[in-house]
């Protein structure tokens, strides 16, 4: 991975790291040269690995008190609430963590749309990124059920009912995925099940984020290639942990503010009646951070069609590498992009607010037209776009910008004879 | 060369058994993890559901649960009937005709899941005198076909029969 070698002073250590390199990685991962001019958007991978580890321990605690049983389940979770020590606060800390997870990776997201992170040589990374955040929805999805109440019900068979609408075989897979004729036991439990394993298939997949950024090293603000390490380059530690560290205390704030203040206002109070195949609730709302997803589902008034552009709207996400073609990274120097850009931020919200509204009337204009939008943006603005698209001069380096403001050539030159 | 040959031929030979060995077992390994999320035993044996329905008024509904799922019992009002037989199947998304939908024009006996993404549909509602399904407003009228919004299709007719003249057997 990097250039040099390291070898451990102690005789120990140099015994222990050549059957084991664990000292080696560990090098490597304190000198790891970093571009200098990272801003607070670059601090939202370490933030999440942070939303990670702590959705497990705090999962792996709720595991231990919480009884998967459709009879059982609903009361279990009132008695993590009201009876386990500090229960209230660790379940808090885990269905309000889901949600600040998701805040924290649309954040991750959207840093990479405007500053090109998905572009060459970085599309593994991306498309591990994504596989991530499928993950994570699956996981967030399935975890919303365990508490057996009304949302969870109804959550999941609307839910698992989109998968009926894959022509010939969808009934089939849903009866599967049930273990029943409707959502049931069985379905809770498998639900379980899952929803265990996959906060761990997630960790892996970010040891491979993370191993394919360390091979070309992160993209920064101005987008150029930077030598390193060099002029332009910081070691991770302690420049860029201590930055991370900082913005995780700023990050934790806004976390405990929900916790303690407003445990349940990102939640739905009907998932405090318990569940009922009878009743339907007036009005089923998925979890705020797919929102946008369920705007696309209801504005299509076809059920396949919907679903299809469901998951379209998702796995297009995935070749956005090759969508987008222009060989300028950052949208600090394509004008175009990132006046799309903002519009796509904007779209995306409005999806998200549509989505939580009734599906008639002005709202189902505004989710169709957002639609639209969202399809048109990735598969026919930004291909043309990447092509026509007049593009500002780069800088030569990071470390140029900084000195001079404003690219003139003479500094650049005389930089250059510095080196 | 002649004995090369034969034995290039014998390891193709071994070489697709043994593949084709192997993807049989491997197959035959990963199926039962793969059916055991199917229904098991005891969900298939629920049994039949039997329904007292002689209280049930005209224009009124009961809801029962059968295999985990509401089925609605309609007694159907003589307008009502009427309503449902007189629609053109020209006008319906999936036609079909109410006789074929009823076993007694006075009784819609039909899963009460609306076809869409399954949410239990409200009755004496929407634009059609049915059902309106308020997950993502579906309309059904009161044979409970499908009129307007995504549903794709009719509320099911579950198997049943009348036992007598006041008591449903579903399933």
């Amino acid at each position: 991975m990097s250039e040099h070698t390291y070898t451990p002073k102690s005789k120990f250590g140099k015994w222990f790291n050549d059957r084991l390199p664990l000292l080696s990685l560990a090098s490597h991962l304190t000198e790891y040269p970093t571009p200098k001019n990272l801003n607070y958007w670059w601090t939202f991978g370490g933030i999440l690995t942070f939303c990670l580890l702590s959705q497990i321990i705090t999962g792996l605690v709720l595991a231990m008190h919480y009884v998967a049983h459709a009879d059982m389940a609903f009361s279990s979770i009132e008695h993590i609430m009201r009876d386990v020590n500090y229960g209230w606060l660790i379940r808090y800390i885990h269905s309000n963590g889901a949600s600040m997870f998701f805040l924290a990776v649309y954040i991750h997201i959207f840093r990479s749309l405007f500053y090109g992170s998905y572009k060459s040589p970085r599309e593994i990374i991306w498309i591990l990124g994504m596989i991530i955040y499928l993950l994570m929805m699956a996981t967030a999805f399935m975890g919303y059920v365990l508490p057996w109440g009304q949302m969870s019900f109804w959550g999941a068979t609307v839910i698992t009912n989109l998968f009926s609408a894959i022509p010939l075989v969808g009934e089939s897979i849903t009866t599967w995925l049930w273990g029943g004729y409707s959502v049931d036991n069985p379905t809770l439990t498998r639900f379980f099940s899952l929803h265990y394993l996959f906060p761990f298939l997630i960790l892996g997949l970010v040891v491979l984020h993370i191993w394919a950024l360390h091979v070309p090293g992160n993209n920064n603000p101005i987008g150029i290639d930077v030598k390193k390490p060099s002029k332009d380059t910081v070691p991770f530690h302690p420049y860029i942990t201590i930055k991370d560290l900082f913005a995780l205390l700023i990050f934790l704030i806004i976390f405990s503010g929900f916790i303690f203040f407003a445990p349940n206002v990102l939640g739905h109070s009907d998932n405090y009646i318990e569940a009922n195949p009878l009743v339907t609730p007036k009005h089923i709302v998925p979890e705020w951070y797919l929102l946008p997803f369920y705007a696309i589902l209801r504005s299509v008034p076809d059920k396949l069609g919907g679903v299809v552009l469901l998951f379209g709207s998702i796995f297009i996400l995935m070749a956005l590498p090759w969508l987008d073609s222009s060989k300028v990274r950052s949208s600090i120097f394509r004008p175009l992009n990132k006046l799309f850009f903002w519009v796509l931020v904007i779209d995306v919200l409005a999806l998200g607010y549509v989505g939580a509204m009734p599906a008639e009337g002005l709202y189902l204009l505004i989710a169709r037209l957002g639609t639209i939008y969202y399809f048109a943006h990735f598969l026919i603005i930004l291909p043309i776009l990447s092509r026509i698209e007049k593009t500002q001069p780069l800088p030569l380096s990071i470390t140029e910008p900084v000195l001079t403001g404003m690219p003139k050539t003479e500094l650049i030159r005389s930089d250059k004879r510095d080196v | 060369m002649n004995n090369s040959e034969q034995k290039n031929n014998r390891r193709d030979f071994l070489f697709t058994a043994t593949y084709t060995v192997g993807a049989v077992g491997i197959g035959a390994t990963i199926w039962p993890f793969i059916d055991q999320m199917n229904p098991d035993s005891s969900v298939k044996a629920l049994a039949t559901t039997e329904v007292d329905i002689s209280q049930i008024q005209p224009g009124k509904s009961i809801t029962v649960l059968w295999r985990g799922k509401p089925v609605f019992i309609k007694r159907r009002t003589p307008t009502e009937i009427s309503e449902a037989q007189s629609v053109s199947l020209d006008d319906l998304k999936h036609p079909e005709k109410d006789k074929d939908r009823v076993k007694k024009a006075e009784w819609l006996v039909m899963m009460g899941i609306c076809s869409h993404l399954g949410c239990v549909p409200l009755s004496d509602k929407g634009d059609y005198n049915g059902w309106f399904c308020p997950c993502h407003g579906s309309h059904y009228d009161t044979s409970g076909r499908i009129r307007k919004g995504p549903a794709p299709t009719n509320m099911e007719i579950p198997v049943y029969a009348f036992i007598d003249d006041n008591t449903i057997k579903i399933g």
